[in-house]
């Protein structure tokens, strides 16, 4: 039966020993489909869960819509019986469906008001049981406990951190307003930082994900704020002559790389996170701008125009290197807005080709450039924290919005927010660890 | 010798902070608009030649060509006269903001208009301006004064405006 389904469909189906589980005694193999360009996705079937019509937040189509964002699952229609117990699973159905995992549930609504979210996450080949857990929320907290599903079945499932938990910060322009928002990783639950009627661009998390800085224009000029999420307060840590703005934090959280033009042109300085201690850190005569650290600390990749058309360096922050600065894109006349992946070994940027702004991947040992989008007007792109996705920028008949495309490019989504101009996404830190 | 390639600036910055203009709050509005609505309130510390329609120093953008940051040459008149003026008004302070047009990053932009206010700066220092007298910033793409986004609104947003302290 199982044979048949992939017979009849285009896929090639192969076996993949997928992960070892470390954390239970359990040991997962899914069946893998391999499409056309090599991406794996793993068809998941998740039956909604009991009881969640009655509540004002339901958990399946959150569960869902995460996973299928992340590139690497395919949903398998789940039609039929509510089941609450794994011993109303009838495998045999599964698999005729194309399901190599499996996922039900049931939602209680306890006598204080708090909800109990209980599921299963089962293999359906080898009929065994990867992940079951139970969670009791208050009933305002159901997309969060939604998230951390979808984080355990993608973490059972890929062997890879999920980071459907975490958080992204992006500027909203509505009519002459300007909103610094904070929302969940699927564009949920925002909530505005800071309102102005002045525009905001370069939100910048802090490693630890409680402070975020920008560059605010209020003041008839950019000037670089940190702002404490929990209690409000912010405090100017670039506040010079001229322009000051570009902010990007060292992953040890003490330091803040900034573009200033203070000493003519706009050249990178470092900055301690209170706003002492300047130190100039480029030198050319041009733009050096855009910095990003490397994941390490040890260097600083940027946007800088000393070749006579925008392209991203690298540069040292310590050593006897310090001050040479290498070339890393060639492609194209213009190459900008560059972000360490978080594993270090690759950089996300845009990429212009013709009138096309586009996200591109470069990787830093073989310096192959990898297109992930082919939309007009795609800008500051910015890596989840496990690597897997990429939030960028994007216009839709004329509008600004926020997408997610998978590193393999294979899936792009755009995130469903609010009216406004949405720009200028940052994906926020992972900040516990399971 | 370790190689340092930084420079400790705190004394510098502080002194540079005290001179910082700041003009007064203007709100919610673009640049044109704040310009006009600041015309018409009579500012007992601005200078009414700065407003006299009849007089080249109302005149305070200067337009680039696509990709330039160079002041052409029909603007000289009017960074000369501006020139001029702060020389003879030593207390006299100017904001220079520089703005790019929207395609491309916004940072990488920002620093292209850092480059437009920066040869307005120039060209007032060589005709006889002090350095105190002027701060350059930019503006980036993030301030429009046109809003389109075809060819003629981005030549109307490759500009430096002339801002005098009290604007």
């Amino acid at each position: 039966m199982l044979m048949r389904f992939y017979q009849s469909s285009r896929h090639i189906l192969i076996h993949v020993f997928l992960l070892w589980l470390i954390s239970t005694p359990l040991q997962a193999a899914l069946d893998i489909e391999i499409f056309g360009g090599g991406t794996t996705q793993i068809p998941i079937a998740i039956v909604p869960f009991a009881g969640e019509e009655k509540l004002k937040q339901g958990i399946t189509a959150v569960v869902a819509a995460d996973l299928q964002r992340s590139g690497l699952f395919r949903l398998v229609d789940s039609s039929g019986p509510v089941l609450r117990d794994p011993r109303q699973i009838v495998y045999p159905d599964w698999k005729n469906r194309g399901a190599a995992a499996l996922v039900i549930g049931s939602t209680v609504t306890l006598p204080d008001g708090q909800v109990e979210v209980s599921f299963y996450l089962m293999d359906v080949a080898k009929q065994v049981q990867l992940a079951d857990y139970t969670m009791i929320v208050p009933a305002d907290r159901l997309r969060a406990a939604a998230h951390q599903i979808a984080d355990i079945i993608y973490e059972r499932l890929t062997g890879d951190v999920g980071v459907f938990s975490t958080r992204i910060a992006y500027v909203v322009k509505q009519g002459n307003k300007y909103a610094l928002q904070v929302a969940d990783a699927d564009g949920f639950n925002a909530q505005s930082i800071i309102e102005y009627s002045e525009p905001i661009i370069s939100p910048a998390w802090s490693p630890d994900g409680t402070q975020i800085a920008y560059v605010s224009f209020e003041n008839k000029k950019p000037i670089v704020y940190v702002q404490t999420l929990a209690t409000r307060a912010r405090k100017a840590v670039a506040n010079f002559k001229g322009s000051n703005s570009a902010p990007a934090w060292s992953p040890d959280g003490k330091k803040l790389a900034v573009v200033l033009s203070l000493q003519g042109g706009s050249q990178i300085f470092l900055v301690n996170a209170d706003g002492s201690g300047l130190q100039r850190f480029s030198q050319s005569s041009g733009i050096d701008t855009e910095p990003n650290f490397s994941p390490d600390g040890q260097s600083i990749i940027f946007t800088s125009d000393r070749g006579g058309s925008p392209q991203i360096y690298r540069m040292p922050v310590t050593g006897t290197a310090s001050g040479t600065a290498e070339r890393l894109t060639f492609e194209g006349s213009y190459n900008v807005s560059p972000h360490y992946s978080r594993d270090g070994k690759s950089f996300t940027f845009i990429h212009r080709s013709g009138a096309r702004f586009n996200v591109a991947v470069q990787d830093l040992a073989t310096r192959q450039v990898q297109l992930l989008t082919d939309s007009r007007f795609d800008e500051s792109p910015s890596p989840a924290p496990n690597d897997k996705m990429i939030l960028y920028a994007t216009e839709v008949k004329g509008r600004g919005i926020l997408a997610v495309v998978s590193s393999d490019g294979k899936t792009r989504q755009e995130l469903s927010m609010q009216a406004g101009d949405i720009r200028e996404p940052a994906w926020g830190p992972l900040l516990k660890v399971r | 010798m370790k190689k340092v390639i930084s420079v400790l600036l705190i004394g510098l910055l502080s002194a540079c902070a005290s001179q910082t203009t700041q003009p007064t709050a203007v709100e919610d509005k673009s640049a044109a608009q704040a310009a006009a609505a600041a015309a018409a309130v009579a500012n007992p510390n601005l200078n009414p030649i700065l407003r006299d329609p009849n007089n080249i120093l109302s005149k305070r953008s200067v337009y680039y060509d696509y990709d330039s940051f160079v002041v052409k040459n029909e603007y000289r008149p009017l960074v000369q006269a501006h020139a001029q003026y702060l020389r003879d008004n030593a207390g006299a302070r100017v904001l220079l903001q520089g703005n790019a047009d929207e395609r491309g990053s916004r940072e990488y932009n920002l620093a292209l208009g850092q480059k437009r206010a920066d040869s307005v700066k120039n060209a007032l220092t060589l005709s006889g301006a002090k350095d105190s007298q002027i701060e350059a910033v930019s503006l980036g793409e993030e301030k429009p004064r046109a809003t389109g986004h075809d060819e003629a609104s981005w030549a109307e947003n490759r500009r430096t405006d002339i801002r005098y302290q009290g604007e």
